[in-house]
């Protein structure tokens, strides 16, 4: 049986009004792996993600999730967005944040969650190591642990995929290291998209690593040749030194597209 | 004090306001509670004051305006709606441009009918006198609706007021239930208003749910506690407006404005003394 993949792009130009953000962008992620994406600010990471998920729609070319449309395959990936709920004030508990991944299309399947829902829901919260959150008010916690309520959203969505944007910008090292140790575990069964800036982390944990600027530079290794990053248009120089230890690029790029 | 109240509530006008309250708090209470998660305050507005356009043109014709208020209501409400889904920073240009237009028509239509037109005040303003059997049914059917939507969909709600987009992934029908929420408010507003008319009717939804906001973390609790405030407010308006002869529903919106004062007074307080 030929390898089927996950998620599969090809020839994609996407973007918003203004501009063209990716351009002429590939990629197949396959059952097993674990992908490390990086690049500078504004390179077209989060983009790359809204695409995947059906969210934005792309100027050309086609993209599948499990072998559907991204709109349709979108129900097997697990997301975290980079950026955290902006209402600090809203009333929810941390347990009924992560029972909205328990939710589906179908309105009678929502309006009484079923005990196997209930379960999932638990065995998400033990995962990240918030269960003692559970009856917490999510404006009661700190970023770090609000991140790891919504990872445990996107992993009680039982998913087959996972979207990670960012997911340890606001975490100390200690839970990054857990948070990697828990992703190494998940990727038994689960295929992993992760988006970081920390490519020190990032290189020591991922199968293979990949570079976002425009065009997506990933040829399935799991190091970062300096072709890649010359053809990445620069990406964080000092992130990037970890895969290219006996090379010093120069770091002017990513200055300009820092905003 | 008891005696008073009876006297009070032995007038049938009085009991069927007393009524009226009770399902008008019922609807208000639970939906207002989503109005203010959603910060859809003023597209709640909005609504409000593209009703009268329906006011002003079902009277001109002789129809019933409240026909004309739930038409007016429903459809500005989907329009509403659907720009918001579209872009928010645009919608809010086209809520404040057809909250003038539904007034202006209003008022035009008005205008041009010839005749008796002061009950058309209470539709401003309210008017417990103006509470029939009729709008009785209607505000029955319509607290019906919004607890039913609400109780069914509750974490459907829960899940597009707090994250739209992960809602959008999860697929949930994220369009539909935010523009029946809408209706909904837009039904609730026209039942409202023969209470405390279309211009006060906005702070009847949003008053009690902030302060409820204040002081629980649970959305059912807010629901619940909104629609308790909204009646108290209600039953001691309707109280002093009758002895003092002074229209209920200003002194019902004032109430309710001081008990928010008040609320946020007491939460400062609280705070400051906890740092
Ligand atoms: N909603 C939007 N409308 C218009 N332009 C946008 C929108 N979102 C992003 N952009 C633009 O698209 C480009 C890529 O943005 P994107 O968010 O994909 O970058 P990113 O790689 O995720 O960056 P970061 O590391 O800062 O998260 C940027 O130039 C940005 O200004
Ligand atoms: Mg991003």
């Amino acid at each position: 049986m030929d390898k089927q993949a996950v998620v599969s792009i090809k020839d994609l130009w996407a973007g918003y009004e203004a501009d063209t953000v990716l351009e002429d962008v590939n990629f197949e992620m396959y059952q097993d792996d674990f992908v490390g994406l990086i690049g500078p600010n504004g390179g077209g990471k989060t983009t790359l993600i809204r695409v995947i998920l059906g969210l934005l729609k792309p100027e050309k070319g086609t993209i599948t999730v499990m072998g559907q449309q991204a709109a349709r395959g979108r129900k097997h990936i697990g997301y975290v967005s980079q950026f955290q709920v902006e209402d600090k004030q809203f009333p929810i508990s941390v347990w009924d944040v992560v029972a909205m991944g328990r939710l589906r299309p179908n309105p009678f399947h929502n309006f009484r969650l079923a005990s196997h829902d209930k379960e999932a829901i638990e065995t998400a919260l033990e995962e990240t190591g918030i269960a003692d959150l559970r009856e917490r008010t999510m404006n009661e916690l700190s970023g770090g642990q609000r991140q790891r309520v919504y990872i445990s959203r996107a992993l009680a969505t039982e998913p087959k995929i996972l979207l990670l944007d960012e997911p340890t910008s606001s975490v100390d090292s200690q839970s990054s290291n857990q948070l990697y140790d828990l992703l190494a575990q998940l990727n038994d069964h689960i295929a992993i998209l992760l988006i970081s800036h920390d490519l020190t982390a990032i290189s020591s944990n991922v199968k293979t690593i990949g570079c976002v600027n425009r065009r997506l530079v990933y040829e399935g290794n799991k190091e970062l040749t300096p072709e890649m990053i010359e053809a990445g248009y620069g990406c964080p120089i000092d992130l990037i030194a970890h895969g290219v230890p006996h090379r010093v690029l120069p770091g002017h790029q990513y200055e300009d597209h820092h905003d | 004090m008891i005696e008073q109240l009876s006297t009070i509530f032995s007038y049938e006008f009085m009991r069927n306001a007393l009524i009226a309250s009770f399902w008008i708090s019922l609807a208000a209470g639970v939906i207002g509670a989503l109005v203010v998660l959603n910060r859809i305050v003023s597209i709640s507005g909005g609504i409000a004051h593209a009703a009268y356009g329906g006011v002003g043109i079902a009277y001109y014709f002789g129809q019933d305006p409240m026909i004309g208020a739930l038409l007016f209501s429903t459809v500005s409400a989907l329009i509403m709606g659907a720009a918001q889904r579209k872009s928010k920073s645009g919608a809010d240009t086209l809520i404040g441009v057809m909250w003038s237009i539904g007034m202006a028509i209003g008022i035009i239509f008005i205008s041009l009918t010839r005749g008796y037109k002061a009950n058309l005040m209470s539709y401003l303003f309210g008017s417990i006198l103006a509470v029939s059997g009729s709008d009785l049914r209607l505000m029955t059917l319509v607290a019906a609706l919004v607890l039913g939507f609400v109780i069914f969909n509750y974490r459907n709600l829960l899940a597009i007021s707090y994250d739209e987009t992960f809602s959008t992934v999860r697929n949930l029908p994220v369009t539909l239930l935010y523009l029946t929420m809408l209706v909904l408010v837009g039904l609730t507003v026209v039942v409202a208003m023969r209470m405390v008319g279309l211009i006060l009717v906005i702070a009847l939804l949003s008053i009690p749910p902030a302060i409820a906001l204040y002081h629980f973390k649970d959305v059912r609790a807010i629901m619940l506690i909104s629609v308790v405030l909204s009646f108290l407010f209600c039953f001691f308006g309707l109280v002093i407006s009758f002895q003092t002869n002074i229209q209920a529903g200003p002194v019902i919106i004032l109430l309710a404005s001081v008990a928010f004062l008040l609320s946020s007074l007491v939460r400062r307080l609280h705070l400051s003394r906890k740092s």
